[in-house]
């Protein structure tokens, strides 16, 4: 292709890469998308609304939204609330950053139920844990971090961590050094270098690491159902989803659940990156070159 | 942190770092200089002769491997950069991007501790000195890269600090810019009266801004004098070449008296003065371009015979090359117009002919 004739083309050729990723995306998430938007407004023999007046009085639905946002909220905050310290202090290369990142994207690679099944041996009532702690006599009473709330919460920081602290690394390591080290002749000890320099710029970034954590926490799934107790405190929304579409075989209500999910994702989404356009976003470097 | 202060003692400071196989090399090699308050010291050497290392060494941003580093009779190579207080100027400006330049300028005093009512004179008082009124408001990313490197500067000196260290902060500016900001900087040197360490690889810079120069060569101190001394009487090779020496030719010696020496080689005799002491036969004659003279010298003596060989127009003169018969090329300032081919005789003043030892290097 020359230039004159890519000049003369009205549409730029290399646009047309994107027609299989567009194509895929129509298909396999705004097309189901929209069909279950639309199921959800046609529930069996009743009116529009229907599922979603049943969503907001059904003891057994409405709730499963707090359930989930008391796993989702916590596990995002600790993902990234200790993301961030570690990423901070492996800021600069070393020779054992590349080992501990290593350590850390494990369980990445991991499916959330091998993480679970291998939980459920380590943490359960005659797990290893459990057995160390009574052998040492560090605890005594029952220790029940499995088929709880606990178990859930443990497996999300387990699954989510490595997601939140790599992210959080890269836009750690992409803010210029030399700033922290300015910072420093004008008399800014390492906290408030910190402080005033760090924090300010990762913001947006964090912003964007709390939502992806939060997403990825709030469509729990596996997790609640072999870690948790999924019929009390860990039934979460999908599971609720879950029962309505494979238990009693009411898709409509079932969409009508899963849209509420979206939302409930989509306005944390939206607070946080409200949040996020109070601080600075721009450039993390101090000039040129 | 104390304001008043006599003298900065820089006492065999030494930066080694590990280089390929576990051994190391000092960047920086047994530094030893006193800076009195109120001179300006510009650190001059090539890209990675280790002054920019010296420098971050001073600022305590790099430990230091050996020596030590006293502001009067305190020692001051332990503390941390915060608690040095010594005002630092990047070479990329290293401006706050999130911050105005108020705040930019204000963050070291912030850091300190002053009072919101004194902070605000003095930012203005900064902003002033470097002629940002006005753009206190701005964000970094709004600003000319000028306008940047002066908001770094006024940063750096609203703290008030005894040092003020810059790292060639010049080089990312354009040639106008540059020799307005180089007055400014002499300027606020002069009516701040504190003392400046200045890193630069421009021998131009260095002359123009600095009391004394300290010539640095492969981590070591090559020569500390005025820039006269600096200029006119490099101590060794290294610093005559780095100070604009471009014609070095080694020769012959072949006479040698009362610190003269006469060199020869191939259609060249030529007679200098002698730098350092020589060892052996051979020896390098350096002179400047500009100190070598179109014309024959007194008696014929010191004059060579060329062919113009090329000719670089440069205004008020021309940069010419001229070739001799055995193949030798002088590089030659001319404000007489030569032409291409044309035979000429140049000369070179005596005293102007330094001859050192050969060092080996082409």
């Amino acid at each position: 292709m020359t230039t004159a004739a890519a000049a003369r083309a009205p549409l730029d050729r290399s646009l047309l890469l994107i027609v299989p990723a567009a194509a895929f995306m129509i298909l396999l998430f705004v097309y189901p998308f929209l069909y279950g938007l639309l199921l959800s407004f046609e529930p069996k023999d009743a009116m529009t609304l229907e599922n979603y007046r049943k969503f907001f009085t059904d003891p057994r639905l409405w709730p499963t939204i707090w359930t989930t946002l008391r796993l989702a909220l916590p596990a995002t905050l600790i993902n990234v609330g200790v993301g961030l310290p570690i990423a901070y202090r492996m800021r600069v290369k070393s020779r054992y950053q590349r080992l501990a990142t290593t350590l850390l994207v494990v369980p990445i690679t991991l499916g959330t139920v091998l993480i679970a099944e291998g939980m459920l041996t380590y943490f359960g009532p005659r797990g290893w844990l459990s057995q160390t702690l009574q052998f040492l006599h560090l605890y005594d009473g029952p220790i029940r971090l499995t088929h709880n709330y606990w178990g859930v919460l443990i497996s999300l920081v387990v699954s989510g961590f490595p997601f939140a602290f790599l992210l959080i690394l890269s836009y750690i390591t992409g803010i210029d050094p030399v700033l922290a080290r300015a910072a420093a002749t004008l008399g800014a000890d390492p906290a408030a270098q910190f402080r005033h320099i760090y924090l300010p710029l990762l913001a947006p970034g964090l912003a964007m690491c709390f939502c992806l954590a939060f997403v990825q926490a709030f469509s729990v799934f596996p997790s609640a159902v072999l870690l948790g107790a999924p019929a009390g405190p860990t039934r979460v929304i999908s599971i609720a989803a879950y029962e309505a579409a494979f238990e009693q075989y009411d898709y409509s209500l079932a969409s009508a659940i899963a849209m509420m999910m979206g939302f409930v994702q989509l306005a944390v989404v939206a607070a946080v990156l409200a949040l996020r356009n109070w601080f600075y976003r721009g450039p993390v470097v101090g000039g040129k070159g | 942190m104390k304001h008043d202060f006599t003298e900065l003692r820089l006492d065999r400071v030494t930066r080694r770092f590990a280089a390929a196989g576990g051994t190391a090399f000092a960047a920086v090699n047994e530094l030893t200089l006193t800076i009195r308050r109120g001179e300006f010291i510009a650190l001059l050497g090539p890209s990675g002769c280790g002054k920019s290392t010296a420098l971050n060494c001073i600022a305590g941003l790099l430990p230091l491997s050996g020596g030590s580093i006293w502001l009067d009779d305190a020692r001051i190579d332990t503390l941390p950069p915060e608690r040095r207080g010594f005002g630092m100027v990047f070479q990329n400006y290293a401006l706050f991007p999130h911050m105005s330049v108020e705040r930019n300028v204000s963050f070291g005093l912030r850091m300190r501790g002053v009072a919101a009512s004194e902070i605000a004179p003095r930012v203005a008082r900064a902003l002033k000195l470097v002629q940002l009124v006005g753009q206190e408001q701005k964000l970094p990313g709004q600003l000319s890269g000028g306008q940047q490197q002066r908001v770094a500067i006024a940063r750096a000196i609203v703290i008030e600090p005894p040092l003020i260290l810059m790292d060639e902060p010049l080089s990312n500016l354009d040639a106008k810019l540059r020799l307005e900001t180089r007055a400014e900087i002499r300027r606020i040197h002069r009516e701040l009266d504190r003392a400046t360490i200045y890193v630069t690889h421009d021998q131009d810079e260095a002359l123009s801004l600095a009391d004394r120069i300290v010539v640095i060569h492969g981590g070591t101190v090559q020569q500390i004098g005025s820039p006269q001394e600096v200029y006119a009487q490099p101590t060794n090779l290294a610093v005559a070449r780095f100070m604009g020496y471009r014609n070095v030719l080694e020769l012959n010696v072949q006479a040698e008296q009362d610190g003269r020496v006469t060199l020869a080689g191939g259609d060249i005799r030529l007679t200098g003065v002698r730098k350092q002491p020589l060892s052996t036969g051979r020896a390098c004659v350096a002179v400047r371009p500009e100190e070598i003279a179109l014309g024959e010298g007194p008696g014929g003596a010191n004059t060579i015979v060329g062919r113009v060989d090329n000719v670089e127009y440069g205004g008020r003169d021309s940069l010419v090359d001229v070739a001799t018969r055995s193949g030798a090329l002088l590089h030659v300032r001319s404000h007489v117009p030569v032409a291409l081919g044309q035979e000429v005789r140049v000369h070179v003043p005596v005293e102007r002919a330094l001859v050192y030892p050969s060092d080996g290097a082409p």
